[in-house]
Formats: structure tokens, C-alpha cells, sequence
């Protein structure tokens, strides 16, 4: 059977009706004053799950955050954590911990009383403290920064201070505000394994907020893509990617072309779509879309093939443009397609062999072309 | 031709090096003449013996020269007197306890206005400081005495209170202690205020949340977090609010009474009434000492501590 994406999950209690959502968030409502920052969202996350919230700036992700450490209460709706109600429950008393994005370490504190901060807080005994305290160290490669104060450290060690100061008292529940925000793009992709090493490792549940797609797509089992505090899709990344649910997800995440038109036949899940300049596309996985609605067919850029004659098969969908621009960025090259309707066409091609037969240069007529089912057609 | 133009660039150069060093210069002289120039004077004074005379004290170093030719001659008297007449180290202990009581209520009453400011909305902290700045505005003289009317016997204070049935009798504020650490708590509140403001503003409030996060209770968050980051702010805000309070004249003498033994006060009868210019002066170097010695100890170890921090 085919499925989306290149991977295979073995962990998806998503897809078991019978699993239990371990957080659940019930129609709730955020508001402050005229401001509605989150509207009436639900959403159910498991255990041991690795759920991103992905979202621009505003859209209401760090508030769900926040409501879920108990910094800001619902203005409506409640929040489950294990079939608790968490409303009322001051964050003192929440078995979540947060990693801030600011790291918020005490910096009157060295290293190691950051990270025993939260466990004298639980009243441990001395003894069993020192040696959580030598393990997080361990765990995060501190070990002989244990005395420095947090000034004395780089913004990676910071960031690995922060991450152990917040996993040091196993919380049920790790919330992550941007936590690979302040790094460099470099150390940002290690920390990104680094992360979901921790979490197999200590099985806890994760919830990252971040508006860096890429950051969402590497490390979280499913995301959750929100826009003006509500809920756009709910799913894997593989899913969001390869089947968005809308026109906003599916220019949100990554690059894509967007053919806009109307259903004109259906048979079964085949359908016709005309664009306004005349030219059809065929798609055999147009899902429940209306015949005579207005639709968009969304093609992502790496599923069109680019060449300089048209292609023989015939089952392919075929147009013929003009090579407008070219970026040649060593494993691929995009190309920019000029269509004889104006619609600019990205398409991108792996460069999977040193050298190229017959290549392309700009202002020459090219074909694209795709297979039938290499896009997705939106209605919303 | 470029001969010139080298000459004039190093003339610049000679320029832009003595007018840097005039900047540092106007604060150094600033101190060398309106500071460290009386205090020599003071100090010369204090060892010298009291003439009838004009000015009332026989000098012993007239010239530079003397300094070094006559220091046989310098007189202690003055600060071996003080040593044995109790009336002396009282005042300095008074004001000491006094200064330090009144530091301590001021701490007490300036940290939650502080606290509060520097959490207010943004927006209406500039009138908060505005208002904390206000009674500079009026003479602190005018300020004291109109402490008088409010906690004299038949004053406003004693009353309210009596109307409100709260007391039967007037209570007696005026020329007691109390009457002194509310007039100099009113009078240097702002003194206070200021530097602990400044360093709770500075605070980031994600650290106090990242506390609650970890299981702490907000008011074990405010002595954990809190004030061991606002430390410097007390520091400063009591130092600020001690110092000058030790030295105090015109506090005690209004709202305290003729009884108050203060060692401003004692200054300044030694000066006025007595015109004993050597004893008095002597009197004003052992304050200073006594002032400037514990301020830099205590430099030295914040110095210390940094150093070792790093």
C-alpha cells in the first residue's frame, strides 16, 4: 500500500480510536481586552507524543503554551491534562515544566542551582539531588561547567542549561517555547536530534511551539498548523506536507504552485479542472470537491518534471512556458517557468547526476509537466 | 606642503589627547576643590588648639613646608577629648542607631513602592516616578515644619484620630524618636525609591514565571528571584538614605527636640555656641572616617566577589 511521505511511523495512537488523549484542549478561548488569541480550539494530544504548534507570529501558539503551564487561564473552554481539569491549578502546582525561549536562567545561580532549583522546590532529599543534578549535567555534556554562573556561558550551553533545568523533575508534560530560536542555524539542526533523542530516551510528552517549519517538520510526530488562533490541520508532517487541507497549509508549509479553476467533469475521483486561460488538468485524487466549484490544484515543486520537449506520455499533464529564471543550488536546481497565461511555475529538479544531457537556459521554451496524482485539489 | 599637513595632523592629535583628558579633568578638579581642598582644611583645623581670636583657633601649618617641619606639633587634644567626654561617642552611637533605624523603615516602606512601580503598566510610570519626584519641588524646610503641625499634640494626625474615636488622649509624637525616623523615612523615601526601582525595572519577569514554573510559590519566588537580583538597588537606595541620615541637623533639631543627641547637632553646637572650631572639626573627620571607612570595605568585597565570579 502506498502512504505519504518517505517514512513509517510505528507510534501513531492518533489513528487507534480506542487511545486516550493525554492533553486535551476543549473549545477553549483566549481574550485580552478586544485582542481574541485563541478562538475556540480544540485539540487532542497523546502520550509520549512530540506535537509542534506552527504558526506566524500572533497566531496564538505561545498563548496555548502559556495556558498549558498556567501563566494565562482560558477566557472559555478547559484544558485537560490525564482527564484532569487543569483550570484554577496555579503553575506551581502543574506537572508541566516549560523551557523558555528566553531560557529565563537565574543568574544569580551557578549551572547547578539552576538545575537543582525546581527539585528543592519538590523538597528531594540532599543526597538524591546532587546526583539528579550530575545526571542532567551528563545528560546535556555540562559536566564541567557545573559551577559557572549563566553569563560565563555560550548560547548553546545556555540552551542546554535551560533544557535541563526543565527536564530535571521528569514533568509529565515538557513545553518548549522556540527553544532553538536563539541558536545558529548549525547548532540548531544537532540540538534538533539532540531533542528527540531526549524525549525517546526520558518518554515524556513534548509540546515545541515554533514558526520554523523545517524545525516542526524534523522533530514532531504530528503539528498543528494554527492561523488567527484557530486550528488550520491537525497531522503528521508527512501529511501536511503531501496532503494539505487548505490553501493557507498548503502555502504555509513549503513551496508550492497554485492552479486555481473549476471542476468541470468528475468521474468517480477523477476530475477535470479548467483554468481561467483554458488549460485542464487532470487529477485522480480530487477527493469530495463539488463538480462546478471553484477549486485550487496545488502541485508542490519538486513533482514537476521540466524538459525541453514535450513529454511523450500521454497520461501526464503537459504545459508548455518559458524558462524565466533559473537558481542552481548544487543539489537542485529551481527552475521558474513563465506559462503562456503569465502564471509563474516554480519547479525544482534534484541534481542526482554530475552532468546533464541537454540543459536549459533562460528564455528558452520548456515544457512541465506532472503526473495525475502529484498534487492535491483544495477547496478551502 | 606635506610637511605641514603632517605638522597640523599631529597638532590635532597633541588637541584631540588634552581635550579627552580635560574631560576627565573637570570631575577631578570638581573634587580636588569643592572635596578633598576643605577636607584638608577640616582636617587642619581639627589639629590645631582653640585661641581667642579671629578665626578662633591658633594655626600650626601655615606653608607646605610646614607640614613637614612642624608635624611635632600637631595636637591631638581635640581627638583625645573626644574620647573622654561621653556626651561625644553617644551622639556618634545615636546617630548611628537612628540613621540605622530610619534606613531599615525605609527600606521597608520604599521596596513595595519600588515593586509596584516597576510592575505598573508602562505607560503610567513616568507619572509614578513623576510623583515620587514630586515633593523635591517644595523647600525641605517648609516639608519638616509641616511635620510639626501634623504630629504636634493638638495636630492633625492626633485630631483625626481622636474624631475617628480611635484614641482618647493625644498621643505625644513631637520631640520623641518617632518624630525623627518619620520625618527623615518622609524626607529620603525618594532616595530609596530611585535606585530600587531602577534595578526591579531591569528585572526580567520571565525569570519570576520560570520560579512558578518550577514548583515555587510567588512569595517564595520574590525572596528566592526577587530581591537577591535587586540587592544592588538596597545597597545603593540604603547607603543613600543612611549616610546623609547620620549627619542630620535639621531633622532632629525640629521634630525631635532640644533633648536629641545627634552628632549633627552636636557639631553644630560645638561650632555655633562654643566656637570650639578645632573640636568640631575633629568631630566632622571622625564622622567622615567613620562613614567612608565601612563604604570602602565593603567596595572592596563586592569588588572581590565579582572578581571571583568571573
Amino acid at each position: 500500500m502506498k502512504s505519504l511521505g518517505s517514512i513509517r511511523r510505528s507510534f501513531a495512537p492518533w489513528t487507534d480510536p480506542s487511545a486516550k488523549p493525554y492533553i486535551v484542549f476543549e473549545n477553549v478561548t483566549k481574550r485580552f481586552g478586544d485582542f481574541t488569541a485563541v478562538n475556540n480550539l480544540s485539540l487532542s494530544i497523546f502520550e509520549r507524543e512530540f506535537f509542534a504548534l506552527l504558526g506566524a507570529s500572533g497566531c496564538g501558539k505561545s498563548t496555548l503554551l502559556r495556558m498549558l503551564a498556567g501563566f494565562e487561564e482560558p477566557t472559555s473552554g478547559r484544558i485537560l491534562l490525564d482527564g484532569q481539569d487543569l483550570r484554577g491549578i496555579p503553575p506551581y502546582r502543574r506537572p508541566v515544566n516549560m523551557m523558555f525561549q528566553s531560557y529565563a536562567l537565574f543568574p544569580h545561580m551557578t549551572v547547578e542551582q539552576n538545575i537543582a532549583f525546581g527539585l528543592k522546590q519538590d523538597g528531594m532529599p540532599k543526597t538524591e539531588i546532587e546526583t539528579r543534578v550530575a545526571d542532567m549535567l551528563k545528560l546535556v555534556k555540562l559536566t564541567q561547567f557545573a559551577k559557572r554562573k549563566p553569563h560565563q556561558l555560550s548560547g548553546g550551553q545556555r540552551q542546554r542549561v535551560a533544557l535541563a533545568r526543565s527536564v530535571a523533575k521528569r514533568p509529565k508534560v515538557l513545553l518548549l517555547d522556540e527553544p532553538l530560536g536563539a541558536l545558529d542555524k548549525k547548532l540548531r539542526e544537532e540540538t534538533q536530534f539532540e531533542l528527540m533523542d531526549l524525549q525517546q530516551s526520558l518518554g515524556l510528552t513534548f509540546v515545541i511551539v515554533t514558526h520554523d517549519q523545517e524545525e516542526a517538520m524534523t522533530m514532531a510526530d504530528r503539528i498543528a498548523i494554527l492561523d488567527k488562533g484557530e486550528v488550520m490541520q491537525v497531522a503528521t508532517p508527512a501529511e501536511i506536507y503531501e496532503a494539505p487541507n487548505s490553501r493557507f497549509v498548503a502555502n504555509f508549509v513549503g513551496n508550492v504552485n497554485m492552479f486555481e479553476g473549476k471542476l468541470t467533469a468528475r468521474e468517480g475521483e477523477r476530475v477535470t479542472i479548467a483554468g481561467s486561460s483554458g488549460a485542464e488538468i487532470k487529477v485522480v485524487n480530487a477527493g469530495d470537491a463539488a463538480q462546478g466549484g471553484d477549486v485550487a490544484f496545488a502541485i508542490r515543486p519538486e513533482k514537476i518534471k521540466v524538459s525541453s520537449k514535450r513529454p511523450g506520455n500521454s497520461a501526464a499533464n503537459a504545459m508548455q512556458g518559458e524558462v524565466y529564471d533559473i537558481a542552481y543550488l548544487g543539489d537542485m536546481t529551481i527552475f521558474h517557468i513563465k506559462l503562456d497565461d503569465g502564471q509563474i511555475i516554480k519547479a525544482s529538479t534534484m541534481n542526482s547526476s554530475r552532468t546533464v544531457e541537454d540543459p536549459l537556459s533562460w528564455s528558452d521554451q520548456a515544457w512541465i509537466s506532472f503526473e495525475p496524482d502529484a498534487g492535491v485539489v483544495l477547496t478551502r | 606642503m606635506s610637511d605641514t599637513s603632517t605638522q597640523s595632523a599631529v597638532n590635532k592629535g597633541i588637541l584631540a589627547a588634552i581635550s579627552s583628558r580635560l574631560v576627565i579633568l573637570v570631575p577631578y578638579a570638581w573634587l580636588l576643590f569643592f572635596f578633598l581642598v576643605p577636607f584638608l582644611i577640616v582636617l587642619k583645623i581639627s589639629l590645631s588648639t582653640t585661641a581667642i581670636s579671629m578665626p578662633p583657633y591658633t594655626p600650626v601649618i601655615n606653608s607646605f613646608s610646614d607640614l613637614f617641619a612642624k608635624w611635632r606639633e600637631f595636637s591631638f587634644d581635640n581627638y583625645i577629648w573626644l574620647t573622654e567626654d561621653p556626651l561625644y561617642y553617644r551622639a556618634y552611637i545615636r546617630s548611628l542607631v537612628i540613621a540605622g533605624i530610619s534606613t531599615f523603615f525605609t527600606l521597608l516602606i520604599g521596596y513595595p513602592i519600588a515593586y509596584g512601580m516597576a510592575r505598573a503598566p508602562s505607560t503610567i510610570r513616568p507619572t509614578l516616578l513623576m510623583l515620587v519626584i514630586l515633593p523635591f519641588w517644595t523647600s525641605f524646610l517648609i516639608r519638616v515644619y509641616a511635620w510639626i503641625g501634623i504630629l504636634k499634640p493638638e495636630g492633625l494626625l492626633n485630631q483625626f484620630l481622636m474624631s475617628l474615636h480611635i484614641i482618647d488622649s493625644p498621643l505625644i509624637i513631637l520631640n520623641t524618636d518617632w518624630a525623627i525616623y518619620i520625618g527623615i523615612v518622609y524626607s529620603y523615601l525618594p532616595f530609596m525609591v530611585l535606585p530600587l526601582y531602577s534595578s526591579l525595572e531591569k528585572m526580567d519577569y520571565t525569570l519570576i514565571e520560570a520560579a512558578n514554573d518550577l514548583g515555587c510559590p510567588p512569595l517564595s519566588a520574590f525572596w528566592k528571584i526577587t530581591f537577591p537580583l535587586s540587592l544592588p538597588g538596597v545597597v545603593a537606595g540604603c547607603l543613600l538614605v543612611f549616610i546623609p541620615a547620620v549627619g542630620e541637623f535639621v531633622i532632629p533639631d525640629l521634630l525631635g527636640g532640644s533633648e536629641t543627641l545627634m552628632i549633627g547637632k552636636t557639631l553644630w553646637n560645638e561650632f555655633n555656641s562654643n566656637r570650639d572650631w578645632p573640636v568640631s572639626s575633629a568631630v566632622a573627620v571622625i564622622l567622615l572616617l567613620l562613614l567612608v571607612v565601612p563604604i570602602m570595605l565593603f567596595q572592596r568585597a563586592q569588588a572581590k566577589a565579582q572578581e571571583q565570579g568571573r
